[in-house]
């Protein structure tokens, strides 16, 4: 699969350590069409090529979101790129939220750090399809205050009557009036009816299997709880090995998996 | 008349307790508020009370010299405050402030405990309810100590 190149529209610093980068189609011929969850390949020429969970609007196909995190030589590249430049796309890969299958539930995205990045499609469509869901809550917990990922934004759900917004920071300074605390312990408060509720999540791991005891010690069951998994992918087509996760695939079995098709392998330390 | 009893029976620290234990409660406990900004306790105070939430929300902090008060938790509506007057010397380990107008039943901790003294199966029901809410913070304070936000992955 040939990356597509696609112009740097705007790059947008978030955090300290954390960017938004907006891409057009520079073909103009059909955008690019997405579900929420799924990733891109991003291609910076002369630098190499690294996954970056899709964070933008998956109703608006005119523009392509990513969140990227500075972690690497790529990432790096990918910040230093401005509004004209150029980046090779492959895409879209990989699972999607399962956001059909919350249709008349309740829907809880709980997410951590740039987690909330991979969330953000998912809610945009529950937002865009409000009427057909129940109570839609999403908790989101950060290292710091200046670590709060779409502060903007996150106000401006949180103003919204349809939907419930929990914030929380792990340290919090002078200037933070919020929850201070992991955002497993928001989970025991939110608003949702266990047994007829979609759980998704995102996030460190460790964060995620926390929020998955959490969430299974509330009633939610386990085949309504859908992880978002993280590994060393490279060829996003199932063919490298590189983001194997016990038998399966990250890139094509994942990124998104219903726990209880992986929790034989949360807790393996080996895989 | 209108006692705290209904209030007790319902707080989720106190789910499933029997109804007799729920009175004996009653006895140590009275109705409390407190304003944005005030101090409910500070570090080194005797420790002769514990509060259920009903209302608002209270920060937890601990005091660094020239720097003010650290925030390490934040407690809502159905949380506990307060475990020191469970085990002696019974002082405050931490600040707590009020971050907005909370409301809480404040029970008497040396009355409880005289009562748990008398009758072993309320001082085990109280023991149980607060070593699984240590267990629980505990928990979430390695969490918080992991920064697992820190590194990818």
């Amino acid at each position: 699969m040939t990356p597509v190149p696609f112009m740097v529209k705007k790059v947008q610093r978030d955090t300290a350590d954390t960017f938004t980068i907006v891409l057009t189609d520079v073909e103009r011929v059909t955008g690019m069409t997405f579900a929420p969850g799924q990733f891109n390949m991003l291609y910076v020429f002369g630098a190499g090529e690294i996954p970056v969970s899709i964070s933008g609007d998956p109703t608006s196909t005119k523009k392509l979101i990513h969140t990227v995190r500075v972690v690497g030589t790529v990432s790096r590249a990918l910040r230093r790129l401005r509004v004209g430049d150029f980046v090779g796309v492959r895409g879209p890969f990989g699972t999607a939220w399962p956001v059909q299958k919350g249709e008349s539930n309740d829907v809880v995205l709980v997410a951590g750090g740039i987690g909330l990045a991979p969330i953000r499609p998912a809610l945009y469509y529950l937002l865009a399809n409000r009427k057909k869901y129940g109570k839609i809550t999403l908790l989101y917990g950060a290292r710091t205050p200046s670590d709060i990922l779409y502060r903007t934004e996150l106000e401006q759900w949180r103003a919204r009557f349809d939907l419930e917004v929990e914030v929380t920071v792990d340290h919090g300074d002078d200037t933070w009036w919020g929850n201070v605390g992991v955002v497993p312990t928001l989970i025991p408060r939110a608003p949702f009816d266990p047994l007829n509720t979609i759980a998704m999540t995102c996030g460190p791991e460790v964060m995620m299997r926390f929020t998955v005891m959490a969430l299974r010690k509330r009633g939610v069951n386990t085949d309504d709880i859908y992880v978002s998994m993280e590994r060393n992918m490279k060829c996003a087509i199932g063919l490298c090995g590189h983001c194997q996760f016990g038998g399966k695939f990250v890139c094509k079995d994942g990124p998104v998996f219903r726990y209880d098709t992986v929790a034989h392998l949360f807790n393996k330390r080996e895989v | 008349m209108q006692t705290l009893e209904p209030y007790l029976a319902e707080h989720p620290f106190l789910k499933g307790i029997e109804t007799r234990h729920i009175q004996l409660l009653v006895g140590c406990a009275g109705n409390v508020r407190f304003d944005a900004g005030q101090y409910i306790f500070r570090e080194g105070d005797e420790a002769n009370e514990f509060y259920f939430i009903r209302h608002g929300k209270l920060a937890l902090e601990i005091f660094r010299p020239h720097k003010g008060g650290i925030v390490v938790q934040t407690l809502q509506p159905g949380d506990v405050v307060g475990w020191s007057w469970l085990f002696p010397p019974h002082f405050r380990l931490f600040d707590c402030r009020a971050i907005e107008l909370t409301r809480a039943i404040a029970l008497d901790g040396t009355c409880l405990r005289n009562k748990c003294e008398e009758d072993y199966q309320l001082g085990y029901e109280m023991m149980r309810r607060f070593a699984h809410l240590m267990e629980e913070e505990l928990l979430a304070l390695r969490l918080q100590v992991l920064d697992i936000y820190g590194v990818p992955g």
